[in-house]
């Protein structure tokens, strides 16, 4: 949902919207007089409102990086925005591999490899099963499918306590309550609405001869998605790969809930850490450890730029 | 349509769909509804007490406290969002120079999860060793700040860092929603001479009803979703300063055996969310109905 970005999301999930450019048009008004650049009071005003903004922006991202090289008594000597002065990785060291989360105090790289391997699967199974039910939606529009569709669109928008409890309920009757499974599907349950609207609008997008050319060339239900339309959804699969990753990995309270004890994600340990110790805190070591929690879903949007730009508005559903 | 008679195949393949939306989504709201009817403690009973939970439930001084919380916070979250999105949108739309970077750089909170916020946020406004402390040896030495231990001023810190990372989001919105609007107007609008700031208030903003409804129902949405960044930033405290609704359901699911209670309060949740859907239900249905 881009340049409809700026259709409402509820009409964008039900209509076929147009295709997302990677890249935003210039303004409207550069179209209008772009050679005129000269430095007014009005443009300087310009810069210095987006100049402060950036810099209130950044702040929280400085404090982080400055604090996790500190040594305790310099922070305590007060300056947090001053640089390091005796620059230190210790507490790099202690966050990764020796801080306390809980009874155990081996770091939070516990639970950045739970973190890992509740993610991996909760990519590619809510990708895959939103990839069928998208193609099923545009192309097959079996019976009662829309009703179900509008259902998952309208549980999108509810918080997960609704639900919460049930859910355990049935998990412990099913005895995988607090386990790696447990975790996986409660992650495929709150992401097929956002996955399906995904898939299901980049197949709206597609030409329809295609679909009816490979029907009539004999093509099933399986095999044309198979062959014909997975190989075309490279490009939305990126998307949802990227957005699924960010939201499963910075995901808190289902993690909490529904992980168990052994399997338990990074959010969840960091803020054991921070939250649950008892004694001085260790700003260094706490800063450290939220960078480290942080780090991935950063990196992937630094790196990835538009693409987790164009997964984000429909994302947001999921909030 | 002859190509799409009655198939097994695609009936099978939404069975995972029907499934969630069936079992997890309308199965578990119903059951919630339920046991909220129900005088359950630690485990759901069929005791049918009607609707004395919701009596209980407005009764209790914690709830009614979330509730006021939400409602404060709702506000000022979703005014100073779209304020500040808004004017990063229309700032940034002036052809100036570095767009990307600032773009990026006002984006990527969003990036980061509710409970790293919280955390950041905790940490940056600790009276004494925060901001606080760095405003005094500035040379102020009369201000203080330190809002997050106190109790009436508690919820303005969650709403400043929720707002950090919310309000990046908002700009993209709006900004993709600038770019879309047609330049003949602002061509128009400089023939006639009419100010900028009055094109945008006056013309380009009611364009973008819109995007600003879409950016309404999420912000809304996340408001009364929120949780981790409370529990990560202030645990609900000091005291009971910043409870919030959803923490409040979860406590007593999981840690007060209140599972009755718990599920009145979600039920009750459930009130807004659909209030917010009803409008855009609507709209559809008398678009299809046209």
């Amino acid at each position: 949902m881009t340049p409809p970005i700026a259709q409402p999301v509820i009409e964008s999930m039900m209509e076929q919207p147009p295709p997302l450019p990677l890249r935003l048009p210039p303004p409207a008004r550069a179209r209008q007089r772009s050679r005129r650049r000269r430095l007014t009071p009005a443009r300087i005003g310009i810069y210095a409102f987006l100049l402060m903004a950036a810099a209130f922006f950044l702040l929280p991202l400085y404090v982080m990086i400055v604090t996790s090289f500190k040594p305790m008594d310099e922070i305590r000597q007060g300056g947090i925005l001053a640089l390091p002065h005796a620059f230190t990785l210790a507490p790099w060291r202690q966050a990764w591999s020796g801080v306390c989360t809980g009874a155990a105090c081996e770091g939070i790289r516990g639970g950045f490899w739970n973190s890992v391997w509740i993610t991996l699967p909760s990519t590619i199974l809510p990708i895959l099963i939103g990839a069928v039910n998208g193609y099923a939606l545009s192309f097959w529009r079996p019976r009662g499918a829309r009703l179900l569709f509008g259902i998952l669109l309208a549980g999108a928008f509810v918080p997960v306590q609704v639900m919460i409890y049930p859910l355990v309920r049935v998990m412990a009757l099913a005895g995988i309550f607090g386990s790696l499974p447990a975790i996986v599907l409660v992650h495929l349950v709150f992401a097929m609405p956002v996955m399906t609207l995904l898939f299901r609008n980049y197949y709206a997008g597609l030409p329809d001869e295609l679909f009816q050319a490979a029907r009539i060339d004999g093509g099933g239900f399986w095999r044309i998605f198979l062959q014909v339309m997975l190989p075309m959804s490279l490009p939305i699969i990126v998307v949802a790969a990227i957005m699924q990753v960010t939201g499963v990995w910075n995901d808190y309270i289902l993690g909490l809930v529904f992980a168990g004890r052994d399997n338990l994600p990074m959010t969840v340990e960091l803020n054991n850490v921070i939250n649950t110790t008892t004694g001085t805190r260790q700003y260094n070591v706490n800063m450290a450890a939220t960078i480290l929690t942080a780090l991935l879903p950063l990196a992937l949007y630094f790196l990835s730029g538009r693409w987790f730009v164009r997964g984000i508005a429909a994302g947001a559903v999921k909030g | 349509m002859s190509l799409r008679r009655f198939q097994c195949a695609p009936h099978l393949a939404i069975l995972p769909m029907a499934l969630v939306a069936i079992v997890a989504y309308l199965g578990a709201a119903l059951w919630t509804l339920r046991i909220s009817l129900t005088g359950s403690r630690t485990f759901p009973s069929g005791r049918f007490i009607g609707l004395a939970q919701y009596q209980r439930l407005f009764d209790n001084e914690r709830w009614m406290l979330s509730l006021h919380n939400l409602a404060l916070y709702g506000v000022l979250f979703i005014g100073a969002c779209l304020l500040i999105g808004f004017l990063l949108a229309v700032f940034i739309d002036q052809r100036v120079r570095g767009e990307g970077l600032f773009r990026t750089i006002f984006l990527y909170p969003y990036a980061m999860s509710f409970v790293a916020t919280g955390l950041v946020w905790q940490w940056l406004l600790t009276p004494g060793d925060g901001i606080d402390g760095a405003v005094r040896a500035l040379g102020f030495p009369g201000v203080r700040f330190d809002w997050i231990v106190q109790q009436d001023m508690v919820m303005y810190t969650i709403v400043i860092a929720t707002v950090w990372q919310a309000s990046g989001l908002v700009m993209a919105l709006m900004l993709a929603g600038l770019r879309g609007v047609d330049p003949d107007i602002w061509k128009a609008a400089r023939l006639d001479g009419i100010p900028a700031w009055r094109v945008y208030t006056r013309i380009v903003l009611p364009m973008l009803w819109p995007t600003v409804a879409t950016v309404l129902l999420l912000l809304s949405t996340a408001v009364v979703k929120l949780y981790d960044a409370v529990v990560a930033m202030t645990q609900g405290g000091p005291g009971t300063a910043s409870e919030v609704p959803t923490k409040f359901i979860m406590d007593h699911l999981f840690l007060r055996s209140n599972v009755g209670l718990a599920s009145a309060g979600a039920v009750v949740l459930l009130v807004p969310v659909l209030a917010l859907l009803a409008p855009y239900a609507y709209a559809r249905s008398r678009k299809e109905a046209a």
